[in-house]
């Protein structure tokens, strides 16, 4: 006889709304995101824990979420791109990546924005060097990263006081 | 990818883990922040058929001084080491805990997890080789204390019985005049370095009292480069020793040709990392504050 293998009952908050959900263990939080909650912003890039496409924020801190088990993320408060715009209006890091031009493709970009979020979240006036750093685990193939740079640069001076 | 299917387990306490392992047998393992295991378990080279873990046991995460040593709790993430005032008491466990992959990983890899995943491209064992260090396990027969240069036996291996698991990383802190420094060059931030050596210098007036130096990403293991101690020990270090010290990292590295460089290339880059370590440790044993990173190419 085939093993059964028992779902897990989990509780997690996305962008603010509560859900409820019953996951096999081996279902990625990538893919709970994608396929259970429709949020297809979080994209699949590399599936290898490389790309950062997939970056989401689980309980305030940047995570790869094709490297996080859904049911790691029991209890979780996770923000994915989809919550950053309020009430129609763009957040001043979506802002900015559109007025330096950090996008091309926009495959990298959710991740990017999300990593950008987490940054600013601890460090409001950040180095070159910093914002270098906090972008490291993010791969981007067409834009070469400089404008990229400056549009965190900007959001950084937008978010000032917000 | 997905892996294969699994039973997943939850834990209250390390001690239930270590005991829910045991009852479940040879196909189970441990999971901590996952960030080694589960993209070995998407490509399939790791399929348990049930995971325990440990990651909702409480009380786990700390940095606590305590007697002269640093305590780690072994689901301490890299990222709190990396942003931690207790643990920059020892210069180089920062330059080590920031430098690993890139943010979102260090967010949820932890350095017990690390150890007892004993990758030989991994940082920390490196780290702590030059380090006194002491990891407290704990089995379902109770606890032990192992020395970390007793602890990592082959890639992938440690002394570590398969229901055991790290409970607590103690790192004894350098008295005066003793520093070190932890150097990695990697292609890129999310990748595993291809090489890196970890360099532990005491200075008596001038002259290297004692040094100890660990060469990663060049063996099974991270190795103790005891012969380029040698070089160092009893000596001012000045040019020549410094080139005798490279010239016998060079030779203790015994590193795997792959697509990250031959295997020539890796004994030059360790002899290199080791140089520089070994100038950054002076710096510091002087009292000098030098901010490290791991190399990018």
């Amino acid at each position: 006889m085939p093993d059964t293998f028992e779902k897990v009952a989990i509780q997690l908050r996305v962008n603010g709304k509560s859900h409820s959900l019953t996951v096999e263990p081996r279902m990625l939080l990538v893919e709970l995101l994608r396929e259970a909650l429709d949020l297809t912003g979080t994209h699949v890039g590399c599936d290898t824990t490389y790309c950062g496409a997939c970056t989401v924020i689980l309980n305030g801190a940047a995570v790869k979420s094709c490297t996080v088990f859904a049911v790691q993320a029991d209890g979780s408060e996770i923000v994915t791109v989809e919550g950053l715009e309020k009430d129609g209006k763009l957040h001043p890091i979506q802002q900015a990546f559109g007025d330096s031009f950090g996008l091309q493709c926009g495959y990298c970009t959710p991740g990017l924005m999300l990593s950008t979020l987490q940054l600013l979240s601890k460090n409001p006036t950040p180095s070159e060097k910093d914002v270098r750093k906090a972008i490291a685990g993010n791969t981007c193939r067409c834009t070469g990263y400089q404008s990229i740079f400056k549009a965190i640069q900007l959001a950084a001076q937008n978010s000032k006081g917000a | 990818m997905y892996p294969r299917p699994f039973h997943y387990h939850r834990a209250s306490s390390l001690r239930e883990a270590a005991t829910m392992l045991s009852q479940l047998g040879e196909n189970a393992r441990f999971l901590a922040g996952g960030q080694s295991l589960i993209p070995l378990m998407k490509l399939r080279f790791s399929n348990p058929s049930h995971l325990v873990d440990l990651s909702f046991v409480p009380g786990t995460a700390y940095i606590e001084e305590e007697s002269g040593a640093l305590h780690f709790g072994a689901l301490t993430r890299h990222g709190e080491i990396e942003n931690s005032a207790t643990a920059a008491m020892i210069p180089v466990l920062h330059d080590c805990a920031a430098g690993i992959a890139d943010v979102q990983v260090r967010n949820r890899g932890t350095i017990g997890g690390s150890l007892a995943e004993a990758d030989p491209s991994g940082d920390w064992a490196t780290v702590l080789l030059t380090q006194d260090t002491e990891l407290r396990c704990l089995g379902p027969k109770g606890e032990r204390t192992v020395p970390l240069r007793d602890f990592i036996t082959d890639a992938y291996t440690t002394v570590l019985d398969h229901d055991e698991l790290i409970r607590e990383v103690i790192v004894k802190i350098p008295p005066k005049g003793s520093a070190g420094a932890y150097l990695a060059f990697k292609r890129s931030a999310p990748v595993y370095p291809t090489a890196s050596a970890a360099v532990q210098l005491t200075l008596d007036d001038g002259a290297c009292k004692d040094a100890v130096i660990a060469l990663g990403c060049v063996g099974l293991t991270a190795v103790r480069a005891k012969d380029s101690e040698d070089a160092l020990r009893g000596r001012e270090i000045g040019d020549k020793a410094i080139a005798a010290a490279m010239e016998a990292a060079r030779t203790a590295a015994d590193p795997q040709p792959d697509m990250r460089g031959s295997a020539e290339y890796k004994r030059m880059l360790v002899a290199a990392l080791v140089k520089r370590a070994i100038q950054i440790a002076m710096r510091r044993a002087r009292g000098e504050q030098v901010e490290v990173g791991h190399i990018y190419a």
